[in-house]
């Protein structure tokens, strides 16, 4: 579903590379997860997926179902089947969070070509998606993530997942801040997405997410590369011997 | 002195061009002298006024006004006007009886200044030119005093009821050298309630003026639209005066026009009043938009609020003066401005000054004036969901503007004016 060949990416101001040659493939049905320190450049791979201006790619290619990404803009791209989970949701005042999803789900169909999601059907939706994340009517009513806690804003981010039904979910970070209960609650919504037509990028820097979100596959990333590509078990080495060893292996 | 001193020769050239209306009650004459006199000593305002360091008078203040072409605002359907109200229209300053509503209706009455100002015998005495008269300290108001020297009509209005039919005062632009001067009194008696609905451009130059004395537990709502026509000029004067338990409610709605200048002198005199005064203003271009407020506090328990939003465009100018004047012994005032800019592009500027004067201890004031662009990372955020980009800078500019639309109490109203800055953005999508 995704192909990601060969991507090298820099920022738009000065010549800083970040990405540096990532290859990464996943097919519908499965759940990858990116794991690596702090800087190594996964939340720039999460952006430039998603259409994020500051960077220039400079090489290589990302398809989704054989479409090419990087020419759309990042509403097309979101109604082509692409959602990103932010690390750092962002707080917009004065747009009420039913407002804006209802928005977005409605920008989305009319993209595809599909009529508007009714008020009444939207509510309904609305409803039974906030009851399994147990979003409050209260959040629901305030502006978008505008006083929210920081585990409220991940399972905000986890609702709109579930209304908006992409094909491409990526969530990054969206473990950190999150207590232990919270982090189930986020977990169940997101298995409840699993489906052979959806894919997943799961990029965390602690293994403790991928307990409850369990991928077919983990990657390494460390300085704009994947070093390293495994199953499960990789994520457990991380979590026992930290990416040190990882690191110098590389290096090596 | 030999050479001439500019103020006094614009001044000069002015009043030249203009003359007293004739057959005045002599209290209405008196006033009018009055005014006359307090402008010769003022001067019209001058660009190197303190007061019009932001905003220059020059098209105001000449002889006559630059023509401003008259714009079709048919596309949309007449403003309030799913409302049921009672509709007095003037077309460049003169009144169109044959297009008004019929003026008689219960718990007030309405009456045209040109026939009051005629009348020896009448409660128009006692307000008009008083309100404007202080409101010119501390700083003068000269336009205004000139309005009340040469208003040649106006309604006057005195409630005495709880009024839900609202008054609409419907402003049409005919000509394209109009230059009309309408001076409004509104009287509201103990209890009484009245909303005042006013749109329209009025003229190629518009010089407005109304006087509101809201007496004790009384209320006044105002909501306010200025006219879709690109090189109108208006300065309008707001001056209303509180009683205890009064309250005062105003909202302006301004798109396009070449030069708006709207001062509101609000004077909280008995205790627990309340009054709040927003506007909203998106213009691109030519347009200077300028909102110059001055609340005086002078009783006890009072709240006043100033929320001003304006959204830039293509070298388009905003302008907020904004004081807060809190008297010695005003305890317990409750005071709030803020004034925000959302400048579309850098071409566009905001220029803002914030006052607070404050002569009593247990208050609490607060005020606020930014200017900023659009929130890149909430844009991406709105995209990344499926909005497209212009649709979700539509959404982020009104709900920067929320905070003053949300002061229109009356929901249908409120909803109609956001219905109609929507439309105004939609129509800029395309340059
Ligand atoms: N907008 C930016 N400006 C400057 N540096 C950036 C910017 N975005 C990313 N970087 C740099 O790129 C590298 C990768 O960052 P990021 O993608 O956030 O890593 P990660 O998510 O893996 O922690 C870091 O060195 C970071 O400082
Ligand atoms: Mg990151």
């Amino acid at each position: 579903m995704l192909d990601i060949k060969n991507l090298h990416v820099r920022l738009e101001d000065g010549d800083k590379p970040i990405l540096k040659g990532v290859n990464l493939s996943v097919n519908a049905g499965e759940v990858h997860a990116i794991m690596g320190p702090n800087g190594s450049g996964k939340s720039t791979a999460s952006y430039v997926l998603s259409g994020r201006d500051g960077y220039t790619v400079t090489e290589g290619s990302v398809t989704l179902g054989g479409e090419n990404l990087l020419e759309m803009e990042p509403d097309e791209r979101a109604a082509a089947g692409v959602f990103l989970a932010f690390q750092y949701p962002v707080e917009i005042p004065g747009v009420g969070n039913m407002t804006f999803l209802r928005t977005a789900l409605n920008a989305q169909r009319r993209a595809r070509g599909q009529d508007a999601v009714s008020a009444a059907d939207f509510l309904r939706l609305m409803r039974d998606k906030a009851k399994m994340l147990e979003v409050g009517p209260d959040m629901l009513k305030r502006p978008v993530n505008v006083g929210f806690s920081g585990g409220e804003k991940k399972r905000n981010e986890i609702l709109q997942m579930a209304i908006l039904e992409p094909k491409l979910c990526i969530l990054d970070e969206t473990d950190s801040g999150l207590d232990v209960d919270a982090m189930k609650l986020v977990a169940n919504g997101v298995n409840a997405l699993r489906d052979a037509g959806r894919a997943f990028l799961v990029i965390t820097h602690y293994q403790r997410l991928l307990n409850h979100i369990k991928p077919d596959v983990v990657h390494i990333m460390a300085d704009g590369r994947i070093i390293r590509t495994g199953g499960p078990e990789l994520a457990l080495e991380v979590e026992h011997n930290g990416y040190g060893g990882l690191l110098t292996e590389d290096a090596g | 002195m030999t050479r001439p001193d500019p103020v006094q020769t614009a001044t000069t050239e002015r009043l030249t061009a203009l003359s007293l209306p004739a057959d005045q009650a002599a209290w209405a004459n008196a006033g009018r002298a009055g005014a006359l006199a307090r402008l010769r000593a003022a001067g019209l305002p001058d660009r190197r006024d303190e007061y019009w360091k932001f905003t220059r008078p020059e098209t105001l203040v000449q002889p006559l006004p630059p023509t401003a072409a008259v714009f079709d605002d048919s596309d949309e359907s007449p403003l309030f006007g799913a409302v049921d109200r009672l509709r007095i229209v003037f077309v460049d300053g003169v009144f169109d009886p044959a297009a008004s509503d019929d003026l008689s209706a219960e718990g007030l009455t309405i009456e045209r200044l040109e026939d009051v100002a005629r009348t020896d015998i009448h409660w128009a005495r006692n307000l008009y030119g008083t309100l404007e008269q202080a409101g010119q300290t501390p700083v003068p108001r000269p336009l205004a005093s000139l309005n009340t020297a040469f208003a040649t009509d106006g309604v006057v209005i005195r409630v005495t009821g709880q009024v839900s039919r609202p008054v609409n005062l419907i402003y049409l632009h005919g000509s394209e050298s109009s230059d009309a001067t309408l001076h409004n009194l509104v009287r509201l008696e103990e209890g009484a309630r009245l909303t005042l609905l006013e749109n329209g451009p009025a003229a190629a130059r518009f010089n407005q003026c109304t006087e509101v004395d809201i007496a004790k537990g009384a209320a006044f709502d105002h909501v306010r639209a200025q006219g879709r026509d690109h090189e109108r000029r208006a300065v309008t004067h707001m001056f209303a005066r509180l009683g205890a338990n009064a309250a005062f409610r105003s909202f302006t709605l301004t798109v396009n026009g070449a030069l708006t200048r709207n001062e509101t002198v609000l004077s909280l005199t008995g205790d627990d009043a309340l009054a709040h005064v927003a506007g909203a203003a998106l213009g691109d271009g030519g347009f200077h938009h300028d909102d110059t407020v001055f609340v005086t506090h002078d009783a006890v328990n009072c709240e006043s609020r100033q929320v001003f939003k304006k959204v830039l465009r293509h070298g388009a100018t905003g302008v907020f003066q904004g004081k807060i004047l809190v008297r010695p012994g005003a305890q317990k005032t409750d005071g709030y401005q803020i004034s925000q800019s959302l400048l579309l592009d850098d071409d566009s500027r905001f220029l803002a000054k914030p006052e607070l004067e404050i002569y009593a201890d247990d208050v609490a004031c607060s005020h606020g004036s930014t200017t900023g662009a659009i929130d890149e990372d909430a844009l991406f955020y709105l995209c990344s969901r499926g909005v497209p980009r212009a649709d979700a800078q539509d959404l982020l500019i009104m709900a920067f503007l929320g905070e003053a639309i949300e002061e229109i109490a009356d929901e249908g109203l409120r909803d109609d004016l956001a219905e109609r800055l929507r439309a105004w953005l939609l129509r800029r999508r395309d340059g």
